[in-house]
């Protein structure tokens, strides 16, 4: 059941959808109009619910959301929720069926993944390929504190005594001038 | 006869460029000026001529396009691509910057802007200063300018000329749109000055307090501008594209945020630097990246390395040119870092219990954040790259990192500004916050009552943050009135040096406006699909809406379906709706216009789906309780920013600073 | 102060590397940003790759009452390409295909997708038709088994039925002879 409602973006999805593989081409196709096609695919949300009818709001809720973190493939980073594509539509409508046939969300992700790939994941689940997606950054983050705190450690611990005389007349010529204007780099 | 008068006044500025990027600064490097200062003084002297020069091609230059815009002049390919006869007059001045040669265009004149800015305001800059400074800019100049006049000239004429434009695209008719992208480049470029200076200050080998101040009012102001470009992006997005959202972590996002982030690293470590002169490498080092990360976010956007909603028309040779720039800019000053920095004294010390402490935090804490989206936005490149597979990373990704991060920011946001420069007392500190802390505990727990927090986790979690910062700051201000003689004291602590902490409090107040916003609205908001007759009401969140139906209504370049709404609550009718979708004449696809009721404390918004057949109309209906907090606080952080600037320090300090400096060089 | 206690607790050699980290990252960051500049985000590869083809069956597109099926690719080795009137890129193709269609061993199977039956029969009548058979597929009912995300597309499938390889976008002499020529040679040869 494709719904009639959205009919009348067909024209633009065409466009987008040939323009899928009209990558290597020159710089003229790629002109601006096309990506305001693009563009205002975003603005205009589908309104493909109203004809869905759902069990209850809770299955409601929870289709929104499953089809919010599901991208649609052939756009522009969009999500299967946002996007007017046809191919789009299609993925919600086998979303659908499959949520009123009683699958589960796992079943349903499980379908999608072994046809499009991971790609259509907007929250890529933990497992070993994405550990490096999942805790990278915490890595290079953690790397960054333990040099943060070792110079903070190093700040406290420099003892004064190492200071020679002309560093010492610096430093109280420092403190009396809160600005620390008359610091001077060596 | 005028677009090519344009293009004349964009090459006259290129050679402007050169020989601002070279002169000035051999001026200062001559005669070993980079210790001594003296240097050529003739060739120094130029800089501020050159600036007001490159100044005034760019702006010939722009009004040349802006003319070719108002007389649809559509032998101008760019102008038949992005404009039209029908088009509004104030939006074919919008239009200047709708695609990617005007947008160019936009930048290198802010980019002069703000060169000028320095050579008029700099009248107690060291000569040799300045002209490094503005060479700097020149240099910057060079290779937008040279990225325009071959790969992206605006004035191309295209002939036989049509007869009508393609058309400005829809979505960028908007007054939210029309101003977002200046705002947001005078932030990007507002960078090249802090950039500038730094760059100025490795050259010439001198790291020190005199340039902290010196560069800290600059870098200021281009954060301020940049939190309202974003805001006022996020704004656009939440009331022109119809689902109702206000970031969704595009990567075009994205490349605005992290300079954004790296720039409010960098303010706070130059506080540090300022006033304790400690920091100092690293805080050159972040004003290296908060402008490269706008370059690179100029790359992501333009070279379609990475697939966006709403990147622009994008073209692998341009990406290649930028990022050959990119490679100079930053690789070249990175070198020079790894030259000059090991150089540089790290002077201040202080204790693990201390403000330079709570700031470092702070910047550990930015540039986390900073990671994370960089991370984050290149995770499918490097996935790719390496070939892992193919992945996507979206709004689930981001929000989780985020969350799992600014908590953390929050709590040290409220003890921070309560902490002593170089040491203090945690007991001291425990004094000052422990009734900032009792409370907000208190609101931690009522708001955990399943009445207030309706059983989400994040709910109190968020208030009590907010509260934390609200208290906390309360204790903090009250602290520092102690010693000013009341209302009378206060006055004057406002007159006088006390701008920048009062700039402090209202920014860090606009955080907590901000964090409550986000908590609520992500939390509570409510939005249904609905299909309704004429007639029909549907209840959502405890108001009533009724449609009354649907009648064309005739634009100036489009025609629109105006759906006409009334919202009750209760008995009481609050106010009527028009929610639009539009059909514009350029053609394209027609475009919703939600209609939003905003208040302080709730938004309702109606957004008009299709017609779906015997005056019915498919129909979006959302409850957003507390999205205007989120921009009020962004506001409120530009207020602080601004307060922060005028602090007059900044203008008699500059020329204490000078003298010092001054000094200095004397005794070397 | 700093000056002192730090030079003297790190030594120069030590500052000097710590300086030239950043500069090293950006390095990475480069690499990365040039590959990106070579790379296509847009492609997407297909996770069915190494597997058996979906099982579908379709009605043909000129002989309604005549069925494709998945076992129609089981025994020969067959191209199947996605493909729809509304496609320029499709049209671009179809010479290659054409050509194509004279190998022996080898079958061209067309499934066309998204389309209207009427035009699509135009289309093949007007300029030749390269596909031994064609399943019509105008509700995408069988392309979401395929993973189908757009047209053109072709999948290159051994005679066991295993799908060996997807081509995205048109093919041309290039992808022709240094990707899909190499395969199907490999192919013939695994008998």
């Amino acid at each position: 059941m494709r719904p009639s409602l959205s009919k009348p973006s067909l024209w633009a999805i065409n466009i987008d959808e040939k323009r899928t593989y009209e990558i290597g081409m020159p710089a003229l196709i790629k002109s601006f109009l096309l990506s305001i096609l693009l563009l205002t695919s975003v603005a205009v949300d589908a309104f493909t619910l109203e004809e869905l009818t759902f069990d209850s709001p809770e299955q409601q809720t929870e289709f929104r959301e499953l089809i919010s973190e599901l991208r649609c493939l052939v756009c522009q980073n969009e999500s299967l929720a946002g996007s007017k594509a046809e191919l789009a539509q299609d993925l919600r409508n086998e979303v659908y069926k499959m949520m009123r046939a009683g699958q589960s969300q796992d079943e349903i992700l499980d379908f999608l993944i072994a046809r499009y790939g991971d790609f259509v994941l907007y929250d890529p689940p933990l497992k070993p390929s994405t550990y490096i997606l999942w805790f990278g950054p915490f890595v290079l983050i953690g790397i960054g504190a333990v040099f943060m705190v070792r110079a903070l450690l190093r700040k406290q611990s420099a003892p004064d005594a190492e200071l020679s005389d002309d560093d010492r007349l610096r430093l109280k010529d420092m403190l009396a001038d809160r600005d620390g204007k008359t610091d001077q780099s060596s | 006869m005028i677009p090519e008068l344009g293009h004349v006044a964009l090459i006259l500025a290129l050679v402007v460029a050169v020989v601002q990027a070279s002169f000035p600064l051999a001026g200062s490097l001559a005669g070993n000026g980079a210790s001594t200062g003296t240097g050529n003084r003739p060739w120094m002297t130029m800089a501020r001529p050159l600036a007001y020069g490159q100044f005034t091609f760019l702006i010939i230059a722009f009004a040349c396009l802006v003319q070719a815009f108002l007389t649809s002049d559509f032998s101008v390919l760019y102008v038949g691509q992005h404009s039209n006869t029908l088009l509004p007059d104030i939006y074919k001045v919008s239009a200047v910057w709708g695609g990617h040669e005007g947008s160019l265009l936009l930048w290198v004149l802010f980019m002069a802007a703000w060169g000028a800015a320095v050579a008029a305001f700099s009248k107690n800059l060291p000569l040799a200063v300045v002209a490094r400074v503005i060479s700097v800019q020149g240099m910057i100049a060079i290779g937008f300018l040279l990225f325009m006049l071959f790969t992206s000239n605006p004035f191309e004429r295209h002939f036989p000329a049509p007869a009508e434009g393609r058309d400005l695209n829809p979505l960028l008719q908007d007054f939210g749109l029309a101003i977002h992208p200046p705002m947001l480049y005078m932030g990007y470029v507002g960078f090249s000055v802090a950039f500038a200076f730094a760059i100025a200050a490795l050259i010439g080998g001198r790291l020190d307090a005199a340039w902290a101040r010196w560069s800290r009012p600059w870098t200021t102001v281009a954060w301020v501008f940049l939190t309202i470009g974003i805001a006022l992006g996020s704004w656009w997005a939440y009331y022109e594209l119809g689902w109702g959202g206000w970031w969704f972590w595009d990567p075009v996002e994205n490349a605005s945020l992290m300079p954004w982030l790296v720039g409010t690293a960098l303010i706070h470590s130059l506080a540090v630097t300022e006033k304790r002169g400690a920091f100092k490498s690293w805080t050159v080092l972040l004003a290296i990246f908060a402008f490269s990360l706008s370059l690179l976010g100029t790359f992501l956007v333009r070279s379609g390395v990475l697939t966006s909603v709403h990147a622009f028309a994008t073209d692998p040779e341009r990406g290649l040119f930028i990022l050959i720039f990119l490679c100079i800019v930053t690789g070249g000053s990175l070198a020079l870092y790894a030259w000059r920095a090991p150089e540089v004294s790290e002077g201040g010390r202080f204790d693990l219990v201390s403000r330079e402490s709570a700031l470092l935090g702070n910047n550990l804490l930015f540039l986390a954040f900073t990671v994370l989206v960089l991370f984050g936005t290149l995770a499918p490149l490097i996935y790719e790259a390496f070939d892992w597979g193919k992945i996507s990373v979206g709004f689930p990704w981001f929000n989780k990192m985020f969350l799992a991060l600014a908590p953390f920011l929050a709590i040290l946001l409220g003890i921070g500004p309560a902490a002593r420069w170089k040491h203090d007392e945690p007991g001291r500190l425990i004094k000052t916050l422990w009734i900032a802390f009792a409370l907000s505990a208190l609101v931690l727990a009522i708001s955990s009552l399943p009445m207030f927090s309706g059983g989400h986790f994040w709910v109190p979690i968020g208030v009590a943050l907010g509260a934390w910062l609200l208290f906390s700051h309360a204790s903090i201000v009250r602290d520092r009135l102690k010693n000013k003689r009341g209302f009378d004291g206060w006055i004057a602590d406002l007159r006088g040096n006390g701008r920048s902490f009062y700039g402090m409090v209202t920014a860090h107040m606009g955080v907590a406006l901000f964090i409550v916003g986000v908590t609520m609205v992500s939390n509570f908001q409510v939005e249904e699909d609905v299909r309704l007759s004429p007639g029909d009401s549907h209840e959502l969140a405890g108001y009533r809406f009724e449609f009354l139906g649907a009648e064309k209504a005739p634009g100036p370049n489009y025609m629109a379906d105006r759906g006409h709404f009334k919202v009750y609550d209760g008995d009481k009718q609050i106010t009527e709706l028009y929610p639009e979708k539009r059909s514009y004449l350029g053609g394209g696809m027609p475009m919703t216009e939600a209609a939003i009721d905003a208040g302080l404390f709730r938004d309702i918004y109606i957004s008009l789906g299709e017609p779906v057949g015997d005056g019915d109309w498919a129909l979006r209906l959302y409850y957003k309780p507390y999205v205007r907090w989120i921009w009020l606080g962004a506001i409120l952080m530009a207020l602080g920013g601004t307060l922060a600037v005028s602090d007059p320090r900044y203008r008699t300090a500059r020329s204490r600073a000078a003298a010092a400096v001054g000094g200095a060089t004397a005794r070397a | 102060m700093g000056a002192a206690s730090t030079a003297s607790s790190t030594p120069a050699s030590h500052r000097v590397l710590v300086a030239l980290v950043p500069l090293a990252l950006f390095i990475a960051l480069v690499a990365l940003l040039a590959f990106g500049l070579g790379n296509d985000p847009r492609k997407v590869p297909s996770p069915l790759v190494g597997k058996p083809v979906p099982v579908f069956s379709l009605p043909e597109l000129t002989d309604p009452g005549r069925s494709v099926s998945d076992t129609d690719l089981k025994g020969t080795i067959s191209l199947v390409n996605v493909w729809a009137s509304w496609c320029g890129s499709c049209r671009a193709e179809h010479q290659a295909l054409m050509a194509l269609s004279e190998i022996p061993d080898f079958q061209v199977v067309g499934l066309n997708w998204k389309d209207d039956a009427e035009n699509a029969t135009q289309v093949l009548r007007l300029t030749g038709n390269p596909y031994d058979m064609n399943g019509y597929d105008p509700d995408n009912s069988v392309g979401i088994h395929w993973g189908v995300y757009g047209a053109p597309e072709t999948f290159v499938v051994d005679r066991k039925g295993i799908i060996r390889y997807k081509h995205i976008g048109p093919i041309d002499r290039t992808v022709w002879e240094e990707t899909l020529q190499p395969l199907v040679a490999e192919l013939q040869a695994e008998g």
